[in-house]
């Protein structure tokens, strides 16, 4: 049976999206049967940012209304072996998922796979509350802001009470903090919530802390999960997450800011 | 002696919250009301004794002048002390000799003493409902759109409470964590109860329906360990 895990925000456009893609491929890579589910119908955008948006034929919403199987809806990776994305509709809206299929799919998907990773639309309305309903994990994404740590907190107390593990009584959805699109600089400068912050505030565990970078933007339009581009900084920082969250011990690189040219000559 | 009476304030007209229990009819026929209501009455004799009643009408029911007015002559037959309609229209209401209130929002509290507002954001599931007197305890955070009710007792959260979650309690609330969000102790008027906290950055804090506003806690006072309470008609904040 595959663990579910589900990444989820509250707050939109906060790289939910852009850490499922890398998530799915780095446990992918690490030999893991992983099947990465977009649940954001109407908008869907993960096949943009895996690459494969031209080999979409059926999709979620088809498998569910039983127009197509899920063997004719999943696409293979090419790149990463073991790596398949089971893409949106991009013409229904999210009243097309209905609860009972939404279990189907993700139970059949559960029997040959070893992770389902749910990349869920924002919001807290119906399309996000399925794609955390039956999640094991949740990736919580946030952004060094006021708002998007308090929409994050909103969507963690719905982790703990709306979820299938809650409502049976059963162990919590384990939850991982994961804070996108930090910068040092401006964390310094006061004009972002600082790690220490963020941690005190939502008070869970610390996955991974990936920088602001212009890499991530690159990769998605080159249609490339950013962990592949192994030389950038968000792409390392994804792999210390996939790393950590299969249990190895990382220290976060990055933290503190780099130190640019000026700053290297300015230290005399 | 008539200039002091004249300069003197008479009153003052002050914004109070006040928690207030709602009567909600399901039936329009106040013959079949009163009887499962003795019922009610009879497993807890003195308890409702002067209790002050928002009466609402339930989804399917509405109310003529005559019906509330047997209504609200029962209810202060049996010791009750009904007030204020809600969604209904301002003749009827005044008929019978109640005010109106308007924008009544959901029932706060349910049989078990707890509430989700709009639907999401549950209480914390583990906690239950105390008896009478019983503290009720909550060892997980409490988030942003959650809301915990300690109904007949005291409250006590060993965990953070986050901005935009709510706590609220007929006696003390105790946090043994950083308070962030609301905490209203004593929400059904008793002025003794207290609130205490390990770190003190609460949006609003209310004692028996005294409350002040972040803004208007002491810039001194927060981050840091505090107690609140009602010394008259102030709400006091000390430093622990
Ligand atoms: N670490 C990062 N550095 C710079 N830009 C980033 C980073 N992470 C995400 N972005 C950018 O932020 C935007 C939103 O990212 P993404 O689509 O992953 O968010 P999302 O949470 O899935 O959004 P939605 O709520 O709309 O589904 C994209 O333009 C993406 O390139
Ligand atoms: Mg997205």
């Amino acid at each position: 049976m595959a663990r579910i895990v589900v990444v989820t925000s509250g707050k939109g456009g906060v790289g939910k999206t852009t850490t499922s893609a890398a998530f799915g491929a780095g446990l992918a890579r690490a030999g893991y049967r992983t099947v990465v589910v977009d649940f954001d119908v109407g908008l869907r955008n993960l096949d943009l940012i895996m690459g494969c948006e031209r080999r979409v034929v059926y999709d979620f919403v088809n498998v569910i209304n039983g127009e197509a199987n899920l063997n004719q809806a999943l696409i293979r990776d090419k790149r990463v072996e073991g790596l398949e994305i089971l893409p949106a509709s991009q013409t229904r809206d999210k009243d097309a998922l209905t609860f009972e299929g939404v279990e189907s799919v993700l139970n059949a998907l559960a029997e040959t796979h070893d992770y389902v990773v749910c990349d869920s639309p924002a919001g807290i309305e119906r399309g996000a509350h399925l794609a955390m309903y039956f999640a094991d994990d949740a990736l919580v994404v946030t952004n060094p802001e006021v708002s998007s740590v308090r929409d994050s907190d909103r969507v963690l107390g719905l982790l703990s009470s709306k979820t299938r593990r809650a409502e049976q009584g059963e162990e919590p959805v384990k939850e991982h903090l994961v804070v996108t699109r930090y910068a040092a600089s401006r964390v310094g400068k006061g004009e972002m919530l600082s790690m220490e912050d963020i941690c005190e505030i939502l008070s869970i565990d610390l996955l991974g802390v990936v920088p602001e970078s212009t890499a991530v933007l690159n990769a998605s339009n080159a249609g490339v999960p950013v962990i592949m581009e192994e030389k950038t900084d968000a792409g390392q920082a994804y792999d210390d997450l996939v790393a950590r969250y299969l249990g190895e011990e990382r220290e976060h690189r990055f933290l503190t800011e780099k130190k640019g040219l000026f700053g290297r000559l300015f230290k005399g | 002696m008539a200039v002091n009476q004249a300069s003197g304030a008479a009153f003052e007209l002050k914004g109070r919250m006040a928690t207030l229990t709602v009567l909600r009819l399901l039936t329009a026929d106040p013959g079949h009301l009163f009887i499962q209501l003795d019922a009610r009455l009879a497993q807890a004799p003195g308890f409702f004794d002067g209790m002050p009643l928002v009466l609402a009408p339930g989804q399917d029911v509405s109310l003529d002048a005559a019906m509330l007015e047997t209504l609200v002559a029962g209810l202060r037959d049996r010791g009750l002390l009904p007030v204020a309609a809600a969604d209904v229209s301002e003749d009827i209401a005044s008929a019978a000799g109640l005010g109106v209130l308007r924008n009544l929002g959901g029932p706060r509290s349910d049989a078990s003493g707890q509430t989700g507002r709009s639907g999401s954001g549950k209480p914390v599931a583990e906690a239950r409902a105390p008896e009478n007197g019983a503290a009720r305890l909550v060892t997980q955070p409490v988030r942003s759109g959650q809301q915990v009710y300690a109904r007949g007792g005291d409250l006590v959260v060993s965990a953070p409470v986050s901005a935009g979650a709510e706590l609220m309690a007929d006696g003390h609330i105790h946090v043994y964590g950083t308070l962030r969000g609301r905490a209203l102790a004593g929400v059904q008027g008793d002025v003794n109860a207290r609130i205490f906290c390990q770190s003190l950055e609460a949006e609003l804090v209310a004692v028996a329906g005294h409350y002040r506003l972040s803004e208007q806690i002491d810039a001194g006072l927060r981050g840091a360990p505090a107690m609140i309470r009602l010394r008259g008609d102030e709400l006091g904040i000390d430093a622990l």
